[in-house]
């Protein structure tokens, strides 16, 4: 099962064109800075712009069709949308919230049980309270919830983190990362906060002025030079590895990934967990020869894919690990020292690995 | 006793013809205020202009309008005649319809300015939690808007007890029939029975304030169980 879509919306001042196609599984994030038409995506896939024009196929259930003329209603749309705001009634109390939709749902399509989500998210001690008595991450909570007992065929999060604190958010977010595993739902997720997206995501539609710039797998789209990922400041790449094991001399423990090995300090995780880490780009520097006496663990062998301008002073260099890939953010000077070209092999020394997950 | 001189006649022809009324005016008012509310016409303005028209106009024109309009020779009382209705004016049915007519402001603006307040979000959540229009109006805008129907209610039935000019032109002082309160009361003056216009008056001044009083208890504690 895929989701493709094709949808075009003219406002003033403001044209949505994007054509995509994502996978019926697994988190793809929704990338782009504020203004950039995010949210209004998102409501025509929702079909809450009614002046939206295209097509939207989820699976084979068509929501929308212009040439067939095709435009199915918000709530003949088997989706859940988990808004930035949570949106509870706030005349209804939690459990009466969950059911709104759940009871709205034939029993023959309902995939989710009731008791399951309610405790995948922790609300068993709120399940009577009334919304404006609950905190912003439980309200959130109750929102997500409340999204996912409508087993839809699609879930769609707008920035469900971005008016919660920061103690809220990291309550939250252990909540998020265990869905897509628990369900085999896929999730678009909306974010301007890459660090969400590194955390959640597998795919990445990237759009810009209301346009989509690029799609596809999340590790490819973050390091591509090309796009505006890899320039801003927190650039990176994103990197799957296993933890092979721990060395308790110096606490350390070990990862294994495409490239070689990644010495990280001591994780409390089992041999064999799998864990993601992203290595930012400012962090990686570049070395002709096997740098020796040097202070840093993480160095591997890799080559030269591109080099790109990133600033006057400034270039990205793309590098193959293994079969993944890191970008390094050097000075243009130190690439006319090394005479670095696309095909060079070289040695990316990394100064710091950052744990996602 | 003096209780006992009283012609009740005309207080339960009053509260029959507020009750029929305000019910008339909830079942046209509700939807054309959600309209009014959501709509982007743009005669929305000139609409809304119309419907505020008996909150200025002297009650006495907007009867004698209603006079000219539903008597036999008017406009909607000829064709109402020759459907082989019976007469509009000087009839129960004429106050209700001039009632309806003469208190719809009363239902249509609080209404409309609840619906308005309430906003499209909890509309949004409930269309994607699979609620179609109407499941949605009468599961999220019903309920919230619950105190905004309240005090519709009751201005609409309080004003239709209160009116007067309207009453009159349309429906003159046939005893039993058209003679409601505000008319009696007006009666028993002119006719210096002092005690017996007091009584009414008296009466009408309690209901008012107990009515008044209710509607904002209830309201108050609704919008403190919503917090």
């Amino acid at each position: 099962m895929t989701i493709r879509a094709r949808i075009q919306l003219v406002r003033s001042g403001f044209k949505l064109d994007a054509e995509f196609e994502i996978p019926g599984k697994g988190v793809t994030a929704l990338f782009g800075q504020s203004g950039s038409g995010k949210s209004t995506l998102l409501r025509c896939l929702a079909g809450l712009e009614r002046s939206s024009s295209g097509v939207i196929f989820v699976g084979d259930a068509c929501w929308q069709d212009d040439t067939g003329n095709v435009f199915l209603s918000p709530h003949q749309r088997s989706l859940g949308y988990v808004f930035q705001d949570a949106r509870l009634f706030p005349h209804l109390d939690v459990r009466r919230n969950l059911e709104f939709g759940w009871k709205r749902v034939p029993p023959m399509q309902r995939r989710i049980e009731f008791d399951q989500v309610v405790q995948w998210l922790g609300l068993e001690n709120i399940i009577q309270r009334m919304p404006p008595r609950l905190s912003g991450g439980e309200q959130q909570r109750v929102a997500i919830a409340r999204a996912l007992l409508t087993s839809p065929q699609l879930l769609i999060m707008d920035e469900p983190l971005a008016a919660l604190d920061a103690t809220a958010k990291a309550e939250i977010l252990p909540y998020l990362e265990r869905l897509p595993e628990q369900l085999s739902m896929p999730v678009i997720y909306v974010s301007h906060a890459l660090e969400e997206v590194t955390r959640l995501a597998d795919s990445m539609l990237l759009l810009k002025d209301g346009k989509l710039i690029a799609s596809g797998n999340l590790k490819d789209v973050m390091t591509r030079l090309d796009l505006p990922l890899s320039h801003m400041d927190e650039a990176g790449s994103v990197i799957d590895a296993t933890v092979i094991g721990h060395d308790d001399e110096f606490q350390l423990t070990c990862l294994k990934f495409s490239g070689g090995q990644i010495s990280v300090s001591r994780l409390s995780l089992n041999q064999g967990s799998p864990v993601r880490v992203r290595i930012l780009a400012r962090d990686v520097s570049i070395a002709l020869g096997r740098p020796e006496q040097t202070s840093i663990l993480n160095v591997f062998a890799a080559s030269v894919i591109e080099l790109g301008a990133h600033s006057p002073s400034q270039l990205l260099v793309r590098l193959a690990v293994g079969t993944d890939q890191v970008v390094a953010r050097i000075t243009r000077k130190s690439a006319a020292l090394l005479d670095l070209k696309s095909g060079c092999q070289v040695f990316a020394q990394v100064k710091s690995v950052a744990l996602v997950s | 006793m003096i209780i006992e001189s009283i012609d009740w006649a005309p207080l339960w022809l009053t509260l029959r013809l507020a009750t029929v009324t305000t019910l008339i005016l909830l079942i046209i008012g509700t939807p054309f205020a959600w309209w009014l509310s959501r709509t982007t016409c743009r005669f929305k303005t000139a609409i809304e202009a119309v419907v505020a028209l008996p909150l200025v106009l002297p009650p006495t024109v907007l009867g004698f309008y209603l006079l000219v309009g539903l008597g036999p020779h008017g406009p909607v009382g000829s064709v109402w005649h020759n459907l082989g209705g019976d007469a509009l004016v000087f009839t129960f049915t004429g106050l209700v319809i001039g009632s309806t007519i003469y208190s719809l402001p009363f239902i249509v603006q609080p209404l409309q300015n609840t619906f308005e307040s309430l906003g499209q979000d909890l509309l949004e959540a409930a269309a994607t939690l699979r609620a179609s229009p109407l499941n949605r109006f009468f599961t999220v805008v019903v309920p919230l808007a619950r105190p905004g129907f309240l005090t519709a209610i009751t201005l609409a039935f309080a004003h239709t007890v209160g009116e007067f000019g309207v009453v009159l032109m349309i429906g003159g002082n046939i005893p039993g029939k058209t003679k409601v309160v505000s008319i009696a009361i007006l009666d028993h003056v002119e006719s210096l029975e002092y005690q017996e216009a007091h009584l009414l008056s008296a009466g009408l001044l309690l209901f008012a304030f107990v009515v008044l009083f209710i509607v904002y208890t209830l309201n108050r504690r609704y919008k403190l169980s919503l917090t």
